[in-house]
């Protein structure tokens, strides 16, 4: 079992986090045989809340179930779906379930999503979010209220290094900093100069910086991404690696790539670890990892 | 002002389904510059459900009037010689007019003609654009007069999303990122200090429905009658 995933960033220079989709349906199996897979090989792993808008089960009951099977899970909670009374009292649960580590998001916006006619909320934002994780670690709720007992959470949130424009992005940064967020995993990132770039700039701050890895399964996928997905940009040189591989090794080719830049940004010492998201083809991460070393 | 779109025609048609006299009321402020119910829009609408009505083979009266505005009782009171009339009267105020005239007359059918969109400002020639959520506390002096509970579809304080994408938002790419305006507005001003004041969780409880509002004047005249 993972000693926990705050405690990685003591004992290891670099920490490895993977990501975890609950199911639509209760149909668990698939989930739970990548959980098994991956538990012991990564220091934490994510589990995305309604992920993409998309209906499905909660990120809390998932968490519980990597805790189970000896994994060490990180909450991942949106405001997308919660009022602040939502929010804090799925805190307190996470807690008393055993999850100890939360990743503060917004969240997608509803129209992206599978239920485009739903109420968003947004009662709190990300900055908002990792106070109110502050006060109960603190005893405290958002009203001002003592708690029965608090919290002791590792807080975490998100960060787009390819925003553009980027300099609101950083203030935001700066803002989720002085909020209390100690690690940070970012948004999918491809080109290293740009990433060391926004390395620099983050310097100054105490906190735990993770590298947002995606794997590429396509050059299509990278076109897409690079038109269609805010804050991801794939260099030419990439698309033409992945598009110079042969039909059914191409999955191969983006796991290279993958595992080349875990390599580089590991040797390199250019942040403190990386959250490799693997959408649908979680059961490849041990190739990645592996292509890593 | 209160930017409204007409209902189709065919909703409104059925929802006089089984009246033969109707009186459609327009309404002469906010619904009327947007073009949606104002005289020449009554003129339309009854000119439209007359039609239909023809079409249908349907014994239908379909008068019309126009008031200054349907939110002011003292713009009602005059309608009273002539709703007695009517099946059914037609309101084309946004629904706080359909709603006091409702009030006014209430033994009568008052039916809704418009949808009611938003508060908002006439962008270009036709094109209306919605720039406040009434929300009761406005920061308007910290955002560089770009309103983030508004402008912004997740009404974030703190700063932009993930989704921002060259300035345009990921909930619509046609739409532009609140934070971005905002951002490149306080920078131009030189108040990009404002940014790093952390905003605290908005304070809904302003926001609770329904809302009323006494001016001070007139709370201290009626402190006084009392």
């Amino acid at each position: 079992m993972a000693a926990g995933f705050r405690q990685a960033f003591q004992e290891k220079d670099f920490v490895v986090t993977a990501e975890i989709g609950p199911p639509k349906g209760t149909d668990i199996s698939e989930m739970i045989a990548h959980v098994d897979l991956l538990k012991d090989k990564v220091d934490g792993l994510n589990v995305t809340d309604n992920q993409s808008s998309v209906m499905r089960i909660s990120s809390l009951a998932v968490c519980r179930l990597i805790l189970d099977r000896g994994g060490e899970p990180i909450l991942q909670l949106t405001c997308r779906d919660r009022n602040r009374l939502a929010l804090q009292s799925e805190l307190l649960s996470a807690w008393v379930l055993s999850t100890k580590s939360v990743l503060c998001l917004t969240g997608d916006y509803v129209s992206v999503g599978d239920h485009p006619q739903a109420k968003p909320v947004f009662d709190l934002d990300s900055v908002q979010l990792l106070q109110t994780v502050g006060l109960l670690n603190d005893g405290k709720d958002l009203a001002g209220n003592e708690l029965q007992g608090s919290t002791d959470f590792f807080p975490g949130a998100v960060v787009t290094p390819e925003a553009d424009p980027i300099e609101p992005q950083m203030l935001k940064f700066e803002k989720k900093i002085a909020a209390g967020a100690q690690f940070f995993q970012t948004q999918a990132i491809y080109d290293l100069g740009n990433f060391k770039r926004f390395m620099d700039q983050t310097r100054r701050h105490e906190v735990k910086i993770m590298a947002g890895i995606v794997l590429l399964v396509s050059a299509g996928m990278a076109r897409y991404m690079n038109k269609n997905v805010p804050g991801i940009f794939v260099p030419d040189e990439l698309i033409q690696e992945m598009a110079a591989a042969e039909k059914g090794k191409r999955v191969e080719a983006g796991i290279r790539i993958a595992g080349r830049m875990i390599r580089q940004l590991r040797e390199e010492k250019l942040c403190n670890g990386v959250h490799i998201m693997a959408i649908g083809k979680e059961g490849r991460v041990p190739d990645i990892l592996e292509a890593a070393q | 002002m209160i930017v409204a779109e007409r209902k189709p025609l065919d909703q409104i048609d059925a929802m006089i389904q089984g009246f033969d006299k109707i009186l459609v009321v327009g309404c002469g402020t906010c619904v009327a510059v947007c073009m949606a119910g104002g005289e020449k829009e009554v003129e339309l609408l009854a000119a439209g459900l007359r039609m239909k009505g023809k079409l249908e083979n349907k014994q239908r009266t379909i008068d019309e009037i126009t008031v200054t505005r349907q939110c002011d009782k003292e713009y009602l009171d005059p309608l009273a010689k002539y709703v007695d009339d009517y099946d059914a009267i037609i309101s084309m105020a946004c629904g706080a007019g359909v709603q006091f005239l409702a009030e006014r007359y209430d033994e009568k059918i008052v039916l809704p003609a418009l949808n009611t969109l938003f508060i908002g400002v006439a962008e270009g020639t036709g094109i209306w654009s919605q720039r406040c959520t009434a929300c009761s506390d406005c920061i308007l002096d910290q955002t560089g007069g770009i309103c983030p509970m508004t402008i912004c579809a997740k009404n974030l304080l703190n700063g932009p999303c993930g989704g921002t994408d060259h300035g345009k938002c990921e909930v619509d790419g046609e739409k532009d990122c609140a934070w971005t305006l905002i951002y490149n507005k306080l920078k131009k001003i030189g108040r990009l200090d404002y940014l790093a004041k952390i905003q605290p969780p908005k304070d809904y409880s302003l926001m609770t429905k329904p809302g009323k509002y006494t001016h001070e004047a007139f709370k201290e005249a009626k402190q006084q009658e009392e």
